[in-house]
């Protein structure tokens, strides 16, 4: 019985069907608002769906002298992991007990797994712009990677150590939320940046570049793979900003988290739609050198409980 | 259930430009097309850089010796089902340049084109009106 239920609560609620569907329709509100902004209509709200749909009546080709089940892989990957990570976020915020130790280390992998499959898909495709891409997209999860883990270090250091999730959220539900101290602050303004990275929007599109190498590690992909690696994209749009509330804002339990959550997104929009894209190089400068060297700062004034 | 990945074909055509040696202006139209004014995302258009992506490809200029094969692979390469809508009066005939040596004829005599959008260069309004009319034909 708790088989059957664990599967279904992975396949439709809090997990995959769920999170895929509230996703695209944060996609669809991305689009708008980016077209809002450069004074056009844009699309109307049925897009992603329309575009998924659309997707799944194409053919799916697979490149000449591509290893078939690596090109299926990568997409796979992606969606598999995002789909577990909903169903862990949603879970320990609302039930704290079924934290286990170490979890917020599985959360980390889950969210590398996405990344890693477009590599692994890229490299697959046997496309020359296809394989700069993956490698573009390696160097910048090295990149953003550094910052990200220092900040999840801090605010395990702010919980008392602590590595279960739900603990975490616990602390901030009794103590207050970590974002309300400088070194909280700092951490915050990390971790957006972390996730402009980890969904690959402008400033940090480098690996996709539609104006250089076309799609990037996408190149080759049609029908239903790359409409599996759009719906991982949409579901990562919903569940990074989650995961921020959750580790920094005090978790998503009132209805507060909902304009939290509408805040979160209008400002990785914006940051979208101001920004020129970074070279792979300034990119990884940015990380490692400007928010590595914040990071340690926010880790210190942590530690000297600011 | 096929007729909702219709609908998503109707409403969310992707194309790609495929330049096959044309003067440019027909190329310049197109990019029009994409521009705040016309702003054709309201109907789910979207420029892609790959032909794996698209739905539609739009041809423009004259076929020649050199170009004719490169336009034959990239309708390869696109996963069925897609359009190809010429754009410009070089795509229906071949224009002023008919009895020039390296030309291999008109497009229909190469690859099934489904809408023709005459003109030199078409205004953004009729190409916006030819992939309407190249919806409709699929049902």
């Amino acid at each position: 019985m708790n088989l059957i239920k664990a599967i279904l609560s992975l396949l439709f609620f809090p997990g995959f069907l769920f999170t895929a569907i509230i996703g695209m329709f944060l996609t669809w509100v991305d689009r708008k608002v980016s077209a809002r902004v450069q004074m056009r209509v844009g699309p109307p709200w049925y897009q992603p769906y329309a575009d998924f749909f659309k997707l799944l009546l194409k053919e799916t080709l697979i490149p000449e002298g591509a290893s078939k089940v690596l090109f299926y892989l990568g997409p796979i990957l992606g969606l598999i992991s995002m789909s577990i990570l909903s169903v862990m976020i949603f879970k320990m915020n609302f039930s704290p007990d079924g934290s286990f130790v170490g979890d917020i280390i599985v959360m980390i992998y889950l969210l590398a797994l996405p990344p890693i499959g477009v590599i692994i898909g890229g490299s697959a495709s046997k496309n020359p712009l296809a394989s700069v891409g993956a490698s573009r997209e390696m160097t910048q999860y090295f990149a953003y990677e550094l910052p990200f883990l220092v900040v999840i270090a801090g605010i395990v250091l702010k919980a008392g150590g602590t590595i279960k999730f739900g603990e975490i959220i616990q602390w901030q539900r009794v103590n207050g939320p970590f974002l309300y101290s400088i070194s909280g602050i700092i951490f915050a303004i990390i971790f957006l940046l972390v996730i402009q990275a980890k969904l690959g929007f402008v400033p940090f599109d480098i690996p996709e570049a539609e104006q250089e190498i076309m799609a990037g590690p996408y190149i080759e992909y049609s029908g239903v793979a790359l409409a599996i690696y759009k719906i991982t994209r949409a579901m990562m749009l919903f569940l990074l900003p989650l995961f921020m509330i959750s580790l920094l804002w005090g978790g998503i339990g009132d209805w507060w988290a909902v304009l939290k959550f509408l805040l979160i997104i209008v400002l990785i929009i914006l940051i979208k739609n101001t920004n020129p894209r970074l070279r792979i190089d300034q990119a990884l400068k940015f990380f490692w050198i400007f928010l590595g060297i914040l990071s340690i700062i926010g880790l210190v004034l942590t530690v000297n409980g600011l | 259930m096929g007729n909702i990945k219709l609908w998503g074909l109707k409403k969310s055509p992707w194309v790609f430009h495929v330049a096959a040696a044309s003067c440019n202006n027909c190329d310049i139209e197109i990019l029009d097309v994409l521009t705040p004014r016309w702003d054709v995302e309201r109907f789910g258009i979207v420029l892609v850089g790959s032909p794996r992506h698209a739905d539609a490809l739009l041809v423009t200029g004259v076929l020649n010796r050199k170009s004719l094969p490169r336009v034959l692979r990239v309708y390869e390469q696109t996963p069925k089902p897609c359009l190809v809508i010429g754009v410009g009066t070089c795509t229906c005939h071949c224009h002023m340049f008919e009895k020039s040596y390296n030309v291999v004829g008109p497009y229909d005599k190469h690859l099934p084109i489904d809408v023709y959008i005459p003109g030199c260069p078409p205004k953004p309004e009729a190409i916006i009106m030819g992939v309407v009319k190249a919806l409709k034909r699929l049902g």
